[in-house]
């Protein structure tokens, strides 16, 4: 008998339970706040887990990433050109000042680059979610893994009309729950830490600082 | 691997109550973790509701355990993810280092996961010429000091931020000696983004493994397990088997109570679902992912319908935040891979009642670990349970050891007493005595010492409440 065989054969001897009480969800579905709230909702978690913001109209956003790159006197930024938010971004920049540089080649062959050079990357999502703050990725072809966890800023693109109650109902209505891409993500703040004596520090080993583009 | 270690609960709570470092870095990280939690479930409706959700969603998991492992599997398959079974920690040492060997990997990171402590993964593969580096925060300091986590959640919550920054300037080269949080925070970045750069493969463990879609869920705050299961060409995942559960929607529930009780977040920064590994077209990821699912001793504590509830732990902690003995003492004392009280039910289900009889004595039994548990275990009920065990062996128990700790002394002065107290005359003067003559005994008499060490000797009463009641003119006592 294989180690699976045996294992299996160990839980199908358990006695048998009466089944419990079915799982009642009403405690976390149907939140029914209004767009302002649920916006409003979203700002304050993830700001008071210092995420910053920066407000564009939905369709002048990319003009906004440019500024905030100029101001904050960065040399790059990383993005997937295969999206339409990507050609859009591509489109906007300036041939002067900070380099867009896309990310389109397999990972292997400028990791080190990837690891030692670039300063922020930016990267589309799926939505927002109301109740605790998150953004939801899911990487792909078009916007590699790595995007959003490599280089030491991360920039994100969040339409203000695709923010969800809760995590819960994104799984719904994202359809999730019936299949996943093959890296899905919730993403809520920079990368933190308490590990020595409970201080909360930032910037461990992801981003140091997660910026949301808010269009809309 | 607490195996190796001399196991003496008493001896090492003993020392650990002796030492005031210890005892105030606990005391002050277990008043900051309960207080976080409270705040986080501040609405005692919305708390109960949640938790009765939560219990009801595990229970259901485990009840289906076998069907949903083979759900699991097929799609998990169908991702692409390949799948092991292990029923002995040895096993699942051996599947993935012969995993690491096939592909040359000499290198791995790794991300926190409890199955890999039980294992003593570090050590087996270090045994066997694999550098295994610990890449979250407190998991890298202690493993920089040679020593097991404390705490499931905080495994360097024993140290104060002096201690890191000692064990910071000695043992990492060129490193100057700092107590500021965030350059110690700096520099392990610096030497684990080196390592992840050039590991040949990554770890990690699995919060819930979905089995309808065939996912693995990880909960971070760090990014340490993206970059162990992403940035390498190869990602290995641990999961005891009963990590699966049925569907995505219930993990929505299960993810809020963990980081809840865990740390008071309401979310953590990262929460990452991982069904595949690199996919046509895509540029990055690893290009294959592998799980092992390890039983050891699991299916058989599944088998007992009372000690199934130990199974539905979601491995938040706040059992052993809230537990007036863990936070005396610390994690250490309890040698054993899951301190507190959870450990105190699950280590000596895994390792023999009678091995470690003492665990489910290291409890009060104030009942605060079951009031914060968010999956609703009977903490205390198991504890008494496993305490009868580690005396007798109970028919039908699949907990082996039973019996194991069963003391002639203590067997004889149980048959003494139940004797007396069936015979009523006998009853009587053996109380007649007590009350008369427990004044010229001496305090450190033999077995009463026991309690007066560290105790003033109790002062009986004069006569006996059924000599008063009968004083009293009650007549029928």
């Amino acid at each position: 008998m294989s180690e699976r065989e045996a294992i299996l054969a160990g839980l199908r001897a358990a006695r048998p339970l009466e089944a419990p009480p079915a799982p009642d969800y009403a405690v976390i579905a149907g939140k029914g706040w209004d767009p302002a709230e649920r916006l409003l909702r979203l700002k304050r978690c993830m700001a008071a887990v210092r995420t910053e913001f920066i407000e564009a109209w939905p369709d002048d956003w990319p003009r906004a990433v440019v500024d905030w790159m100029l101001r904050e006197q960065l040399p790059d930024l990383l993005y997937g050109p295969g999206t339409a938010e990507g050609r859009a971004l591509a489109a906007a920049w300036p041939d002067q000042g900070p380099r867009l540089r896309p990310y389109d080649r397999p990972v292997e062959s400028f990791k080190r680059e990837l690891f030692e050079e670039v300063a922020a990357g930016f990267t589309t999502t799926l939505g927002g979610i109301a109740e605790t703050g998150g953004l939801l990725l899911a990487p792909g072809p078009a916007e590699p893994r790595l995007l959003s966890l490599v280089p030491p800023v991360h920039l994100a693109l969040l339409r203000a009309d695709r923010i969800f109650d809760t995590l819960f109902q994104a799984f719904r209505e994202l359809g999730w729950d019936r299949g996943l891409p093959a890296n899905a993500l919730v993403v809520s703040g920079p990368s933190k830490t308490a590990d020595i004596e409970q201080t909360l520090a930032y910037g461990v080993h992801g981003p140091k600082r997660l910026i949301v583009v808010l269009a809309g | 691997m607490s195996a190796e270690l001399e196991v003496d609960f008493l001896a090492a709570s003993t020392r650990a109550l002796g030492d005031p470092q210890l005892r105030r870095n606990f005391r002050r990280a277990m008043d900051g973790l309960m207080a976080k939690r409270a705040a986080a479930f501040a609405d005692p409706d919305e708390w109960t509701r949640m938790r009765a959700l939560g219990a009801s969603i595990r229970a259901k998991n485990l009840l289906k355990l076998p069907e949903l492992l083979e759900r699991l599997e097929l799609n998990l398959c169908k991702n692409g993810i390949q799948v092991h079974w292990a029923r002995t920690t040895d096993q699942a040492n051996q599947i993935v280092l012969d995993l690491l060997r096939a592909r040359g990997v000499t290198a791995l990171v790794k991300g926190k996961s409890m199955v890999s402590e039980e294992m003593g993964l570090n050590h087996f593969l270090e045994a066997h010429g694999v550098e295994a580096l610990e890449s979250d925060l407190g998991e890298y300091i202690i493993q920089l000091d040679g020593e097991m986590p404390s705490h499931i959640i905080m495994p360097a919550i024993h140290k104060n931020k002096d201690q890191i920054a000692r064990l910071f300037s000695e043992r990492i080269k060129q490193a100057k000696y700092t107590e500021e949080v965030d350059e110690l925070t700096a520099m392990a970045r610096t030497v684990l983004r080196r390592k992840f750069l050039e590991a040949g493969a990554g770890l990690s463990g699995v919060n819930f493994a979905v089995a309808e879609t065939g996912t693995l869920c990880l909960v971070e705050n760090e990014g340490n397990g993206r970059m162990s299961t992403h940035v390498p060409p190869l990602h290995l995942a641990l999961m005891g088997l009963e990590k699966v559960v049925e569907r995505l929607e219930e993990v929505a529930p299960l993810y809020s109570l963990l980081t809840r009780s865990a740390t008071g977040q309401a979310i953590s920064t990262y929460f990452n679902l991982i069904s595949g590994p690199r996919g046509p077209g895509e540029l990055d990821g690893p290009r294959e992912v592998h799980v092992v699912i390890l039983d050891n001793g699991r299916s058989r504590i599944c088998q007992d319908p009372e000690l199934r509830a130990t199974l539905a732990c979601i491995r938040c902690g706040a059992c052993m935040n809230h537990c007036p003995v863990y936070t005396r003492i610390g994690g250490h004392a309890y040698q054993a891979v899951y301190p507190g009280p959870i450990g105190s039910i699950l280590t000596p289900q895994v390792e023999g009642a009678g091995l470690r009889h003492e665990l489910p004595h290291a409890s009060s039994l104030c009942g605060a670990c079951a009031e914060v548990c968010p999956v609703g275990i009977p903490i205390t009920h198991l504890l008494i349970r496993l305490r009868r065990e580690a005396g007798h062996v109970l028919p039908g128990s699949p907990v082996r050891g039973g019996g194991g700790a069963r003391s002639r002394r203590e067997d004889l002065a149980w048959r003494a007493w139940s004797w007396v107290v069936g015979h009523p005359g006998a009853y009587r003067a053996a109380v007649w005595c007590a009350t008369r003559l427990w004044r010229l005994l001496p305090a450190r008499a033999p077995v009463l010492e026991a309690w007066t060490r560290s105790r003033a000797k109790p002062r009986a009463a004069g006569a006996s409440l059924q000599e008063l009641a009968r004083r009293k003119g009650v007549d029928h006592v």
